[in-house]
């Protein structure tokens, strides 16, 4: 069979929730490929000697590898190979944005679509996930101590990376649960909770401490974690503070950075029937924003019950970032995009003659204006402009603004010596190095609101340079 | 787990506990937060250092049972684990230089002035305290506001115990008589600081005011707990859990700061009945 080509242009969909149904619920709204599907979609790969798809990868998983598994039925050995580069496979076979990654780059998509390589990578952790006895290979330790702050996918990379490596690895975090942006904000419809638990187990057994209920900058310094013996420390404390939009009313009740509504959701599983923390629930909801954040606060609201909701973005179709799989969901499920519209005021109520009315401050409306695009800026994005007098209200009571966030103070405030740029981002060397010594440095941190694999990827190149930085001293 | 080395009802609505959290109590100062969580899927919420204990590696809290998780709280007994226990967080209380200060507390609001007076007056700085509760009943840590404080006011709203009326009326009698202070510093309920950072302005007095909004993460993460300043006639967003939760009192919106913190009243009330019908079902 090995030698046999799949030459369907077309790529094996993906099953999924019925988009009626899967409004209604949490359940995973993708299901996964069967064991056929896979071989037939691993089929389609051509295995190309100069494998363009592997530089399209950033941590670089031995893609054409990985498939000749399993084109050969050899699952656990197709785990085996990117088990070697990722140590998520389960979470980016499904929050990757293949598309402009590996898929991007796949001769197949010249002539038809690209070998479905997320969707296999995904098949691949699910089915070990599904059938291996959890046993790890015992790691010789060398004697090293690292910390790592924050165990979302940069810091979770970096540990798992230098575990393999022997390190003694302790992973601080500061909410009660270990994963980071995986359980607080990517909701459960997208990547349930169980699998980043799994993945976190995996790394427990191969020896990674996880300390919940740190936060360093705070309860520990940096520069204490150096005091307790740790030789380096990687900081992957990830996005922090919401950006708000600075217009009038964003302090009424109803307005929420799509990072509160999604912890709320999640995190505090406010989505359950009977939760103990509230959310708004219901009505008509207006999501502010076109990322990947803004789909997937859009996507809870109509799962939380809203009648209607909105995603008013300020650019077109074409420049709107989410992933497509994510907008093409949102679209199925009935979101309605408002393309080419910006919010210039959230409205509130006001009873003028009774102070006490329990309405008094919760959200009305958002008034918007239409843009249109204007000419091209440096990086070729054609810049939005307002079209003059076009206002309207759109009738909304929830608002959730999802623009990206500011890298969090809390760290930068208590290390002496690390530097960071104008936007509060961490300043880092190429291979993760911060200005200060033994200290690195990755993910949303560094760079501002990224992706989930590139925090991976920068966690992958840290963690080797903290090996050569802790075996050179 | 955190173990819970101490409870004390300080009146029949507040309640006080010390907790073993070593890594937070080496650390903690007045002004500061933790956040806590009583169970799994418990709820997170924000309390203020009522104290803490470093050798012993404890942290005092104490709390007002004003809802579901409060009241689960309380049911704690010494020797029992709370799930979560974070921080410390927040900026803590700026006492640095000051020579002369008037702390006013209002109900629970007390046990947070309280770690404050007591940091100024170890520091040599002259205190004067003024709390305030509504009835005799509610009264708490008169003792310990004694012993911190140079001169203290008792008020009780309707007269049960110390002079009758608000925390207003010593502070007005005081600036009146041309008392001087370097800063005045109130925590208790939004309304109550709001009329205190009004009697404040007039003398020209710095003001600082503890703000309590509602909060998830607490650690800079989720914006919930933003309140707006008024700088120079702007407005300016800032959040609770990293820049305050103390902050200059004439730049804060009290009105929308209320506003805010009633969001959940209704979900907080059912969810409070719920919490009280499931204990008093255990106990028949």
């Amino acid at each position: 069979m090995a030698g046999k080509i799949n030459m369907n242009p077309k790529r094996n969909p993906m099953p999924s929730q019925d988009a009626a149904l899967r409004g209604k619920n949490f359940d995973e709204v993708t299901l996964g490929y069967s064991e056929e599907t896979a071989i037939d979609e691993a089929l389609r790969c051509l295995s190309c000697k100069h494998m363009p798809c592997v530089s399209g990868c950033p941590v670089n998983i031995h893609i054409p590898e990985f498939i000749q598994k399993i084109k050969e039925g050899d699952f656990e050995g197709a785990y085996q190979v990117i088990n070697k580069s990722s140590s998520l496979p389960a979470v980016c076979g499904r929050v990757c944005p293949q598309e402009v990654q590996c898929e991007a780059k796949c001769v197949r998509g010249i002539k038809g679509e690209s070998v479905g390589i997320g969707r296999l990578e995904r098949f691949v952790a699910d089915w070990h996930n599904a059938h291996s006895n959890g046993a790890v290979e015992k790691i010789e330790k060398n004697g090293h101590k690292a910390a790592v702050v924050g165990s979302g996918p940069s810091g979770l990379t970096c540990a798992g990376d230098l575990a393999k490596k022997g390190y003694d690895v302790t992973v601080f975090e500061a909410l009660h649960t270990a994963g980071g942006v995986l359980v607080y904000g990517i909701p459960e419809f997208r990547l349930p909770k169980e699998i980043v638990k799994k993945e976190v187990e995996n790394l427990k057994k191969m020896g990674v401490k996880i300390e919940t209920n740190i936060i360093i900058g705070k309860t520990l310094t940096v520069d204490e974690l150096f005091e307790m013996g740790f030789e380096a420390v990687f900081i992957g404390s990830g996005a922090g503070l919401p950006n708000f939009m600075g217009i009038p009313g964003e302090s009424y009740n109803g307005v929420y950075s799509a990072n509160e509504f999604l912890t709320r959701s999640n995190l505090m599983k406010a989505y359950e029937s009977d939760p103990v923390t509230p959310i708004m629930k219901g009505g008509k909801v207006a999501v502010v924003g076109g990322g990947n954040v803004a789909m997937d606060a859009a996507r809870s609201a109509l799962r939380l019950g809203a009648e209607k909701v909105y995603i008013v973005y300020r650019r077109s179709m074409e420049e709107l970032p989410a992933r497509k799989e994510e907008v093409e969901h949102a679209i199925e499920e009935g979101i309605e995009f408002m393309l080419l519209n910006n919010p210039v005021e959230i409205l509130g109520y006001h009873n003028p003659n009774d102070k006490r009315d329990p309405k008094n401050g919760f959200v009305t409306g958002m008034k918007c204006i239409k843009m249109e695009l204007g000419e091209p800026d440096e990086q070729g994005r054609r810049r939005p402009v307002p079209i003059e007098g076009s206002e309207f209200v759109l009738d909304v009571d929830t608002v959730i603004i999802s623009i990206g966030t500011s890298p969090n103070p809390l760290i930068k405030s208590t290390t002496k010596g690390l530097d960071v740029n104008k936007r509060g981002g961490i300043i880092i060397e190429e291979n993760g190095a911060t200005t200060k010594d033994g200290v690195y440095a990755g993910g949303d941190a560094v760079t501002g609101a990224a992706t989930v694999i590139s925090a991976m990827g920068a966690g992958k190149i840290a963690a080797k340079a903290i090996d050569e930085y802790i075996q050179s001293k | 787990m955190y173990k819970i080395l101490k409870k004390k009802e300080l009146n029949p609505t507040v309640t006080m506990m010390e907790i073993y959290a070593p890594f937070v109590a080496k650390k903690a100062e007045p002004g500061q937060f933790i956040i806590l969580r009583v169970d799994e899927n418990g709820e997170r919420i924000p309390l203020t250092v009522a104290g803490y204990d470093r050798e012993k590696g404890s942290v005092k809290i104490i709390f007002q049972i004003v809802g579901a998780t409060t009241k689960k709280l309380n049911m704690k007994n010494e020797g029992e684990y709370i799930a979560d226990f974070a921080g410390p967080l927040g900026v803590a209380t700026r006492t640095e230089g000051l020579k002369k200060v008037c702390i006013v507390g209002g109900g629970v609001g007390c046990a947070i002035a309280l770690p404050v007076a007591q940091k100024l007056s170890e520091s040599g700085c002259s205190v004067t305290s003024i709390i305030g509760f509504r009835t005799k009943d509610l009264l708490i840590l008169e003792d310990e506001f004694k012993n911190a404080s140079d001169k203290l006011f008792v008020m009780t709203d309707d007269g049960s115990y110390g002079r009758r009326g608000n925390v207003c009326v010593p502070l007005n009698e005081m600036f009146d008589a041309g008392e001087k202070f370097d800063m005045v510093i109130t925590i208790g309920p939004l309304i109550m600081m709001k009329f205190v950072v009004e009697a404040t302005k007039k003398t020209g007095i710095p003001c600082t005011v503890s703000m309590n909004p509602i909060m998830i993460d607490g650690t800079g993460m989720c914006g919930g707990c933003r309140l707006t300043l008024i700088k120079d006639g702007k407005r300016v967003t800032k959040f609770a859990c990293v820049d305050g939760p103390d902050f200059n009192g004439y730049e804060i919106d009290f009105d929308e700061a209320m506003e805010r913190g009633a969001m959940y009243r209704d979900f907080e009330r059912h969810a409070y009945e719920k919490t009280c019908n499931l204990f008093s079902k255990e106990a028949e």
